[in-house]
């Protein structure tokens, strides 16, 4: 069963697809209400259409940090409140083995890290002083080691994890709830291209982020990846560069 | 619309069922209150203004609003002990008032149940004290006060001008008070003379008002809300009265002989009674609560006068500090209603009888007399209030504000009237009939011409569609 978003005010960053769109539909579905943030405005649009008055799109791009206080003023004035507030945007771009490429990289530092930290510092402020609320952010698996694959993407979200876990450290004594969510593969436009298998659906992993919106911590989505990153955290470095994981 | 996040705080309600969260300012002069409304003028944000936070709903909450938070103006211009007058910033609380002024033998010439209110919140909600079918309400002692209104006027407001009874009962949505000149209540002795009297019910509740109505300077009664059939309505009645002849006046009169004591029953701290009181904050313990007070009453010290400070008699509720926290984690509710004294008996029969059907009894029933009075919202009437206090769960929310609504309804057929500084619970068709269209649409007007931005808010004011920019 969902857990219940009655009375829930949320600002969903990265709404227009993949995890966050599914996040922002199940408020809205059960009756809370959500700012939706992300470039296409066209697909916030639509997805705002199916629950009218409870999803206020928002077009926003997070690199464009110093846009980001007045959106952040404008979604709660809009909400008259706040929360929760979920940063769920990212980028992956497709990086071959053997490419070094700071335009991608760079993308993705904007993204991920940057763009971030922008929006939590500003929930971060605001709920330091109400003293109440929830800051989620979707890191990832991927952020537990520098793989071969995703060398950027991987530090990206080892970043955020870092940060977020710095961000716990300040505000959780106010009863600020801030959680790290560590998907591992989920279906959504960001993995389409590799085909993946026994990927999460978008929708589980929405409901199960939302069931851990008040459990301050970092939480994967599966129990096995519980036990298989507490391994693969372990393995030490000159045996890890020679396993292909 | 930018704002200052650094600012953001959440507060909420005395009930604690709702909060808000909103850009607290505490300004300590009329010139920063000025600068405060300006800021808002320019930014879009409205206000929302806020005494000590003693009202039990939300009409000192603001959902991203500025709250004007005028607690820190609080200093005491002039205490003149030979005409009996004070003159205070609006954020001089009425603790801070009896304190200073009781040696030379004044006492505020009415108080509410908890001495913590600001005057601003008094003037605010206009309240009322155990006096109040002969003092009528505060309002009635204002000398003169100041208001800074968001149409970028300020006035001083004595008993002359058209807009003195208008301000005061307000609920801060027309004008800041800054500042409040007092009449104050001339006293012989720091005791009174009180008289308990259990009654056995309703009949005799109302008997018992009849009969001291004339005679006695204060009056209020508890009522047992799970007695039912012929003890419904029982309860114990306080009468009391200022003492002339008093040998012993001049220690009486010392703030420590008002002090209340820091143990209660002369052994537990009372900072920890809450604790207690919280294992005894459910249906069964306060059934029992209630019975065994009123069978206490009747046994012990009925009919008999004994003295009792002023403090310890006004201020029965600051005993127990915290006390609101045994209604955590839901909070509670606070439904006070005004009914026409011919209809009363009945009115409250069948507001309990309604609780008890619902299972949802207060804990705590308190009634008082009152008299009509010329304030904008007005909750006076010829006849008796009712206040009662529900405990609000996640699962019984829905069910309390059925039976608040069924409360509501039978006061708005009976002619009744609410209180502001009480409500949760009304609709603003309800708040609407009970002020009747006239005062109404005299508010409008007012509104209008004094806050023509619609500046000054609160979630009460959306609730009950006085704020002009949530209608429509
Ligand atoms: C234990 C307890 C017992 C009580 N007993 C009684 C009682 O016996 N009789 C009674 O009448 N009431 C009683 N009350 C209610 C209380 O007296 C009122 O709610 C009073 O208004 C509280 O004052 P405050 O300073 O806390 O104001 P708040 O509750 O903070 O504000 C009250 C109202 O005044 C407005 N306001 C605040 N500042 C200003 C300003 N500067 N200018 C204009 N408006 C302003 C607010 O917007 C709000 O609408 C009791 C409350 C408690 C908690
Ligand atoms: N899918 C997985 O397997 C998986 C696994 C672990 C972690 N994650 C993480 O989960 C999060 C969500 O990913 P997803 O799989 O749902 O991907 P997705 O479907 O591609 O969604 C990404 C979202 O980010 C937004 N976004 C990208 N760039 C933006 C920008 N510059 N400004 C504002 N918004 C921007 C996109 O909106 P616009 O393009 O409209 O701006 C979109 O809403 C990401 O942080 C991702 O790293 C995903």
């Amino acid at each position: 069963m969902p857990t219940s978003v009655i009375g829930v005010k949320a600002i969903v960053v990265g709404a227009s697809s993949g995890i966050g769109r599914e996040i922002t539909r199940q408020i809205a579905d059960g009756g809370g209400l959500v700012v939706a943030i992300a470039r296409r405005g066209d697909r916030l649009e639509e997805l705002a259409a199916l629950y009218p008055g409870r999803i206020f799109p928002m077009v926003q791009d997070v690199t464009d940090h110093d846009s980001i206080p007045n959106k952040f003023i404008e979604a709660t004035d809009k909400l008259t409140g706040l929360n929760l507030f979920v940063y769920a945007s990212g980028v992956m771009p497709e990086v071959g083995p053997q490419e070094f490429n700071i335009e991608k990289d760079q993308q993705m530092i904007d993204v991920n890290i940057s763009g971030a930290v922008a929006w939590i510092n500003q929930a971060a402020l605001r709920m330091q002083g109400t003293k109440h609320g929830s800051i989620v952010a979707i890191g990832s698996v991927a952020g537990e080691r520098g793989r071969w694959e995703q060398p950027v993407y991987n530090a990206s979200k080892t970043f955020l994890h870092a940060y977020m876990e710095a961000v716990r450290n300040r505000v959780s004594r106010y009863g600020v709830h801030v959680v790290t969510i560590k998907p591992g593969p989920v279906q959504t436009e960001m993995t389409e291209r590799l085909k993946l298998k026994n990927a999460m659906s978008a929708e589980a992993a929405a409901e199960k982020i939302l069931g851990l919106r008040n459990r301050t911590g970092e939480h994967y989505l599966k129990f096995t990846h519980l036990i298989a990153f507490a391994i693969i955290r372990n393995i030490p470095s000159f045996l890890f560069r020679r396993l292909k994981i | 619309m930018t704002a200052d996040l650094n600012r953001m705080t959440h507060v909420t309600g005395f009930g604690l069922v709702t909060g808000a969260d909103s850009y607290l300012y505490r300004p300590t002069s009329e010139d920063e209150v000025a600068d405060i409304i300006e800021l808002a003028r320019k930014s879009g944000r409205q206000v929302t203004l806020r005494g000590a936070g003693r009202s039990y709903g939300d009409a000192n909450i603001g959902s991203e609003t500025i709250l004007l938070d005028i607690s820190r103006m609080n200093q005491i211009l002039h205490f003149d002990s030979a005409q009996g007058t004070i003159d205070c910033q609006a954020g001089v609380t009425l603790e801070q008032i009896w304190r200073h002024v009781i040696e030379d033998g004044y006492w505020p010439p009415v108080v509410s149940g908890t001495m913590f209110p600001t005057l601003a919140g008094a003037l605010g909600m206009n309240l009322h004290g155990k006096n109040a079918f002969q003092a009528g309400p505060i309002g009635n002692f204002v000398l003169e006060y100041d208001v800074v209104f968001p149409n970028g006027t300020r006035r001083t407001l004595n008993q002359n001008s058209p807009l003195f009874s208008k301000i005061i009962s307000s609920a801060g949505l027309l004008g800041v008070i800054t500042r409040v000149k007092l009449k104050l209540k001339k006293i012989q002795s720091g005791d009174l003379r009180v008289l308990p009297i259990s009654v056995p019910n309703w009949q005799a509740q109302f008997a018992a008002f009849e009969e001291f109505n004339d005679q006695a300077d204060y009056m209020v009664s508890w009522i047992d809300c799970f007695a039912r059939g012929e003890k419904a309505g029982r309860g114990l009645f306080h009468t009391a009265w200022y003492l002339d002849d008093d040998t012993d006046a001049p220690l009486s009169l010392r703030p420590e002989h008002q002090d209340l004591p820091d143990t209660i029953l002369g052994r537990f701290p009372k900072s920890t009674v809450w604790r207690y009181l919280k294992k005894l904050n459910n249906r069964p313990g306060m059934r029992f609560t209630n019975w065994g007070k009123y069978l206490s009453a009747k046994l012990l010290g009925n009919g008999k006068p004994h003295p009792q400070s002023l403090v310890g008699f006004s201020f029965l509720l600051d005993y127990v500090p915290g006390w609101r926290k045994a209604y955590l984690p839901g909070g509670f509710i606070q439904i006070q209603t005004f009914v026409p004294k011919e209809h009363a008996p009945r009115v409250f029969a069948e507001q309990l009888h309604l609780q008890q059907e619902a299972k949802l009894e207060s804990f705590l029933g308190v009634m008082k007399r009152h008299i009509p009075d010329q304030f904008l919202f007005s909750h006076g009437v010829d006849g008796y209030s009712l206040a009662l206090d529900f405990k609000v769960t996640k699962s019984n929310k829905e069910r309390v504000w059925q039976l608040a609504h069924a409360i509501n309804d039978l006061v708005l057929a009976a002619g009744g009237k609410f209180y502001l500084a009480k409500d949760s619970t009304l609709r603003p068709e309800d708040f609407k009939q009970s002020l009747g269209d006239e005062a109404f649409a005299e508010y409008a007007r007012l509104k209008l011409e004094l806050d023509p931005d619609a500046i000054l808010t609160s979630d009460l004011a959306k609730r009950l569609l006085l704020d002009p920019r949530s209608v429509g």
